[in-house]
């Protein structure tokens, strides 16, 4: 049975309760202007009152047995005679009994290992008492709620109140959501990350130069020396923060000055959406872009130059691809900050008969320096954890070296390859996927941080 | 020219002045040619994609006619009404039918070309029209994916002279493909089709949309109306502001260990990666709303209060209305992002190769972004223009979603 089904019916007791204590209230409200007097809350109230009764309590419910559930017919499953002859622990009594889960709830699987068509039966039936009892007690559960709040309904009672007090708790609820993912974030990072430091030292891992896990080694036997991650940061600081921003910090500040300086009115119209669009790309237009068309150029311009080293995954084409990519990003920063520079710093260079550029160059741009160097660092965080680019154009070979026709590896790019490899999930070079996760969370945490603060005391210096 | 010491005053300042202006001249020229560069990158980004994915739309079909009249098959057409008249077609023998007529007309070699379920698309065509049985019938089927590669001057040299020859007779053509746009994936370019992908990403982006929306505008009301100066909700708003700036890849990561260990069978289903998208997405419409929000004047506020409103009627009679048009603008541009993200489903495990189409939130499902980048490993030249058409598709949605921000902004938006 769907688990959309006690939603539903939930859902369907909540609107009967509604249409009924409305009508309910509106009697009330009748017999008591008849007396001269008035309800304390809208009709209306007491109708989302006696819904939000029949509603919540009933959800709440079946949310928590849709997580139960599953663990509640395993169990009743594993006593069924029929599940002695399981194999008693690993890998294949998971698969027997996923497949036997699948083929009883239907959906078209079919059967391949030995000895789960026993426990289909037993899985069936399993679930169907669950999913009946599920349902019942939701049912049950909405119409109890519901039937106390409708009796509680008085021409005095103070349905407004209660109400608007719930939605108070629902908005509270929903500004919540951000905390808890923030800590979901850092939760889970820290739990695997910590599993991962207890294989590899986090010394090793920091400063070690030799990146190479083998992610089919036996789990036991895994050592430090092949889990050094300093290729990778310079590989992410060499695209992300010095190939990328070569390109998009003069292009992205040129492109700025030039649109709130000196672009008519007309061409800012249509030149500023254009770079909007450059921002909305999808990366992974952008990483197929660098691989197909930038990074072939890239090869031949290394060969061309005498650069026999030169590949066809290049450091170069990966930051090139990610600097266009950026440059909207820096533009608008930068148009920003040059706005807040107050009118009166430009006008008193002007009045001093500086050139426009001399104006921009002397004055504007050392007076938003701040705010352009905050938009900066927000773009070099922006840069360093994207991901699909490098992963179809930089490469997997973990190098140190400077030249950027080679092949380099990223943080972005490992996490991917550890995570969507054939490891299992336990495995060392498994978990340093979110040790790596972790390192780019800090980072880019941590410029964002500092830049929002530069932002704010750059703001306020200029109010 | 002349010594400047013998120069007047006059014309020193002249010819400072001409300096100072050719620097101006030329800043403003580096300006126009960064912006210039920024345009010409899009255009040319947009043209091979575009002129890649012409191709993409096509396929290489063999063209020969099947006589059905002659009676090597004999079908009931009462028969084809029913769910099994593929098979009642099977067991009547079509695919030798369609495998003679080939050879017929194509010769050996060129029907040993024709994929194995080709006739399948023959046998589809006659239970839409059961009175072609009665007649000859034009077949236009899909041709292998080497012939295709050849008829490209591309792979085999071998079928190359093939390709020519049926080219020129005529049965071997390029056509537009219908089936892209309604297919699933497949492993050889000339039968995968983007419908799987469009519908998975459809499905996800409805899961994104149906818990980023609400929670999202909830939140901005409580930021921007209700909440107390405390440290409380400056936590609140420092982490949704570190969230909108947390790289997309992490957000996979936190799908991967929290959602994927609560729901281990929901492995690449369009639930779990909408719920991943979602806390994505959240932050930009909490951000936006709050911009949105603080923009009504608190007029609207004072006067709403003073006719007797509640504050929570207040909010959700008079602001929220007014504010409505804002949300909804940052919302699509939140879910126009979400839609061409990739790394944190790859995240999740929505890399698999799903050849048909999700029927539901929780069947194994990929999205367009994922299987454009899937199709970009591929070796076959083929898949360099399905990859394309698919990006072409991909930006025609994003450009949609976008036009309706920018047109809900200029409709609805007021300047007060």
């Amino acid at each position: 049975m769907s688990p959309a089904i006690p939603i539903l019916l939930a859902l369907a007791l909540g609107l009967i309760g509604w249409l009924a204590a409305r009508s309910r209230a509106w009697a009330m409200r009748k017999a008591v202007r008849a007396e001269g007097g008035e309800l304390h809350s809208l009709p209306n109230y007491h109708g989302w009152y006696v819904g939000l009764w029949a509603v919540v309590p009933a959800l709440a419910f079946a949310a928590v047995w849709s997580s139960l559930s599953p663990n509640l017919v395993l169990q009743q499953v594993l006593s069924d005679p029929a599940a002695q002859g399981l194999p008693a622990f690993g890998i294949q009594r998971d698969a027997i009994l996923a497949e036997a889960q699948a083929l009883a709830g239907g959906g078209g699987a079919t059967g391949f290992q030995k000895g789960s068509a026993a426990l289909v039966e037993p899985f069936r039936a399993a679930m169907h008492t669950y999913a009946v009892i599920g349902l019942i007690v939701t049912l049950v559960l909405g119409f109890a709620g519901g039937a106390f709040a409708y009796l509680r309904l008085r021409p005095h009672f103070t349905a407004r109140t209660r109400v608007e007090r719930a939605v108070m708790v629902g908005l509270l609820a929903a500004s919540l959501v951000a905390i808890l993912t923030t800590f979901g974030i850092l939760a889970s990072l820290l739990f695997e990350t910590a599993r991962f430091f207890s294989v590899v030292s986090p010394v090793d891992f920091l400063f070690g130069t030799h990146w190479g896990p083998d992610p089919m080694s036996e789990p036991s036997s895994v050592s430090g020396d092949r889990y050094g991650a300093v290729p990778l940061f310079w590989g992410t600081i060499f695209i992300g923060a010095i190939i990328a921003m070569a390109v998009a910090i003069p292009l992205g500040l040129m492109s700025a000055i030039f649109l709130t300086q000196y672009a008519t009115p007309l061409l800012r119209k249509w030149m500023k959406p254009l770079l909007e669009i450059l921002a909305g790309v999808p990366t992974v237009v952008y990483g197929y872009f660098a691989a197909l068309t930038v990074a072939p150029l890239v090869r031949d311009f290394g060969h061309m130059i005498g650069v026999a080293s030169a590949s066809s995954e290049s450091a170069l084409a990966a930051g090139l691809v990610m600097g266009i990519m950026i440059i909207p990003f820096v533009s608008s920063m930068a148009d920003d900050s040059i706005a807040a520079v107050p009118q009166a710093m430009r006008d008193g260079s002007l009045a001093m008969g500086a050139t426009k550029s001399e104006t921009i160059k002397k004055v504007l741009i050392p007076a938003a320096l701040p705010g352009i160097v905050a938009g900066v660092m927000l773009a070099v965080s922006r840069a360093i954890g994207e991901t699909m680019i490098v992963v179809m154009a930089a490469g997997a070979t973990a190098r140190l070296t400077a030249n950027p026709f080679e092949s380099m590896t990223t943080v972005t790019f490992q996490i991917v390859a550890m995570l969507t490899g054939e490891g299992s999930f336990d495995h060392p070079a498994t978990l340093s996927a979110f040790a790596l996760g972790m390192v780019l969370f800090l980072v880019t945490l941590a410029l964002n941080f500092i830049a929002l603060r530069v932002v704010k005391h750059f703001r306020e210096a200029y109010e | 020219m002349s010594d400047p010491a013998t120069l007047s005053r006059d014309a020193r300042i002249a010819a400072r002045l001409n300096r100072r202006y050719a620097a101006e001249r030329r800043f403003k020229a580096l300006g126009f040619v960064a912006v210039l560069f920024s345009a010409l990158v899009l255009a040319f980004l947009l043209v091979t994609m575009t002129a890649n994915a012409l191709g993409g739309f096509q396929r290489a079909e063999l063209r020969f006619p099947i006589d059905f009249a002659s009676g090597a098959m004999t079908v009931d057409p009462a028969q084809l009404e029913g769910a099994n008249a593929m098979q009642v077609l099977e067991g009547a023998g079509l695919k030798d039918v369609v495998a003679f007529a080939a050879s017929q007309s194509l010769g050996d070699a060129g029907a040993a070309e024709l994929p194995d379920g080709a006739w399948r698309e023959v046998g589809e065509a006659l239970i839409d029209d059961p009175s072609r049985l009665g007649g000859t019938f034009q077949a236009a089927l899909p041709a292998s994916d080497d012939l295709a590669a050849a008829l490209r001057k591309d792979g085999q040299p071998q079928l190359r002279g093939l390709a020519d020859q049926l080219a020129a007779q005529g049965k071997l053509v390029t056509a537009f493909d219908w089936g892209f746009l309604s297919r699933g994936d497949a492993t050889g370019p000339q039968d995968v089709g983007i419908w799987g992908a469009l519908k998975g990403s459809m499905l996800t982006m409805l899961v994104t949309l149906l818990l980023a929306f609400p929670i999202g505008v909830l939140a901005a009301v409580y930021l921007e109306e209700y909440a107390p100066k405390n440290r409380w909700t400056d936590i609140i708003e420092v982490s949704i502001n570190n969230l909108a700036a947390v790289p997309s890849i992490i957000f996979g990561l936190l799908g991967l260990a929290v959602f994927l260990a609560i729901f281990p069978n929901y492995r690449s289903a369009p639930l779990i990666g909408g719920m991943t998208l979602a806390l994505m997405t959240m932050p930009v419409i909490v951000i936006s709303g709050r911009n949105a929000i603080k923009a009504v004047p608190p007029s609207i506020r004072d006067a709403a209060l003073a006719v007797g409103a509640s504050r929570v009627q207040t909010v959700f009679h008079h602001v929220l209305p007014l504010a409505l048009p804002g949300i909804l603008t940052g919302t699509i541009i939140g879910m126009a992002r979400a839609l061409g993200e990739t790394a944190p489903l790859l995240m999740i495990g929505m890399r698999a190769f799903v050849a048909s189409p999700p029927d539901g939130f929780t069947s194994p499902a990929t999205v367009l972004p994922v299987q454009i980048f899937l199709w970009s490993d591929e070796i076959d030249r083929g898949f360099v223009e399905r990859t394309s058409a698919a990006i072409i598709v991909l930006l025609l949605f994003l450009l949609v979603m976008n036009g309706l921000a920018i047109y809900l902004r200029n409709r609805f938006e007021k300047r007060w």
